[in-house]
């Protein structure tokens, strides 16, 4: 750990296709990315001694999980000093974090990290991963004290916090529209979005309520696409990575009851546990960051990180977003910048990560942030869930 | 409001009696025998003093609307739109709160601090406790 920080690099990445309906397996578009991410890294597929995914193999229904350690193990004919795939972690980011633990107690070197969907074709074929209990069938485990009063749906879940988050602190849906039309306007710059026709403030103000106060254009787009990074340490990366990107600081804490109707205060849940142990790790502030990518599975909580984050104060999200003009790609917090999982798609976090470690290095193309952004902050998962990565720029 | 059907709960030692305590009209919360926390969902075991005598006992089956949400989307071919579900902090315990659905109240009337009253409806052998206005429908 020659440079502080964690002791650990993102030393490659890369995505596959990505959109709707694309017809292809899960394992498909793993390899893509994991093939991709090989490539940039510079390592050759003998250096890959570690396999880190989330949530793994099995999911609640087809699409939401493509591929799982096994799978990938197989395809790629790796031998593997550590391996992990599972979704009891600190949100998506999880597969990270154990990756960095896996890296820095020696257990491995170079951790093949990735998260597959494929929810859009999975959906055409009749069933839907997001919605619990369209399989048919009793429901167990934590569902069971939502999905019988027809909460089935994590958009039900967030409206729940949104409607508080109103309550408590005069949010509007005017000022989200800010945030809604400030990412679809970021997607029309990255060629992989799935929707990029402009959004006025009138669009989202108009769309239809899914689960009120939270309309169609407050809910992220199922797509398929999978993305990959490789966490490497950071002595071992030296060598090769031409550009590797400092993961400074992780946060991974979970205080709160690990429900999404049971944490103390509604309107933080987990993400503050997460960002208060971030900030813990680190001696950089809120005030340092450059760019941040914040889960937006549903807008309300983006605006739940922006607080736990410290961005904003809390409460404040509302009119930090409002009008867009601070989180836009010129704004003072360039935020979500390939267009969020609102407008580019359901990457579910890993599109977050991908995103931060382009802009940082330099090669997101006509979305780049000008100025030479050195600290981004990545943060995925809602409700009970919530993980947080603090990146540098190493050049 | 019309009826919605959503899938019911997996009956299993532990939740039974909340699932069932409707038959006599009753909200069955598990309870601490030693520091008389309620406690939900059920455990067996008190998170706040550590004790192991947990038991179900008749709550009130009053409090009121923490926060809520009117679903509008058709996520099931038996679960008609709209309806409107919420969390409900119930009057036994600071700490004491359920997700439910509630019903005999028009969902633009519903609002944060709303006082609701259980009320139970049979599916099968579940009694689900769904909430409405104290004293009546508005």
């Amino acid at each position: 750990m020659s440079d502080g920080g964690t002791g650990a690099v993102i030393s490659g990445i890369g995505q596959s296709d990505v959109g709707r309906r694309l017809g292809r397996s899960g394992l498909s578009l793993t390899m893509e990315a994991a093939l991709n991410a090989l490539a940039d890294s510079g390592l050759d597929r003998s250096d890959l001694d570690g396999l880190s995914t989330w949530p793994g193999g099995s999911g609640p229904a087809p699409g939401f999980t493509g591929a799982g350690v096994w799978d990938v193990k197989d395809a790629l004919g790796l031998n593997l000093e550590w391996f992990s795939g599972g979704s009891e972690t600190p949100g998506q980011l999880g597969a990270i974090i154990n990756a960095v633990a896996a890296v820095r107690a020696g257990l491995a070197t170079h951790v093949l990290c990735f998260r597959t969907v494929w929810e859009s074709t999975a959906q055409t074929a009749g069933r839907r991963a997001s919605v619990i209990g369209s399989g048919g069938g009793r429901v167990e485990g934590s569902h069971q004290w939502m999905v019988p009063f027809g909460a089935v749906s994590a958009a039900n879940w967030a409206g729940l916090l949104a409607t508080r988050h109103f309550h408590e602190f005069g949010t509007t849906r005017e000022q989200i529209a800010g945030l809604a039309t400030t990412l679809r306007a970021n997607a029309a710059l990255n060629p992989k979005a799935v929707l990029t026709d402009p959004m006025s403030v009138e669009d989202y103000l108009n769309a239809r309520m899914i689960s009120e106060p939270l309309c169609l254009f407050d809910c992220d787009i199922p797509v398929d696409g999978s993305t990959a990074v490789i966490v490497s340490a950071s002595e071992a990366a030296k060598d090769f990575a031409a550009h590797p990107v400092r993961i400074e600081a992780m946060g991974s804490a979970l205080y709160g009851r690990p429900y999404w109707d049971q944490y103390s205060d509604l309107t933080s849940m987990a993400a503050h546990d997460a960002a208060e142990a971030l900030w813990r790790n680190t001696t950089l502030t809120a005030n340092d960051i450059d760019i941040a990518q914040l889960y937006d599975g549903f807008s309300i909580l983006t605006l739940i990180w922006l607080e736990a984050l410290g961005l904003c104060g809390k409460g404040e999200a509302g009119p930090f977003v409002d009008g867009g003009s601070r989180i836009a790609r010129m704004g003072e917090l360039p935020l979500n910048t390939g267009g969020g999982q609102l407008s580019a798609g359901r990457l579910h976090g890993f599109g977050h990560l991908h995103e931060a470690c382009a802009q940082l290095r330099g090669v997101a193309g006509d979305r780049q942030v000008p100025g030479d952004p050195e600290v981004a902050v990545v943060a995925a998962g809602g409700g009970y869930l919530g993980g947080a990565l603090l990146l540098t720029r190493s050049r | 409001m019309p009826d919605a059907n959503a899938p019911l709960p997996a009956l299993d030692p532990c939740n039974t009696p909340f699932w069932t305590g409707g038959e006599r009209g009753e909200l069955l919360i598990s309870r601490c025998g030693s520091c008389r926390r309620w406690l939900h969902p059920p455990v067996p075991v008190c998170r706040f003093c550590l004790s192991t005598d947990m038991t179900p006992e008749p709550s009130s089956g009053r409090g009121k609307v923490l926060t809520y949400t009117i679903n509008r989307h058709q996520w099931l071919p038996s679960l008609p739109p709209p309806y409107v579900i919420a969390v409900i902090g119930l009057d036994d315990d600071l700490e004491l709160r359920l997700t439910s659905r509630l019903v005999d109240v028009e969902a633009d009337r519903v609002t944060i601090g709303m006082r609701v009253a259980v009320h139970f409806e049979q599916v099968e052998d579940v009694w689900l406790p769904l909430f409405s206005p104290e004293g009546g429908q508005r």
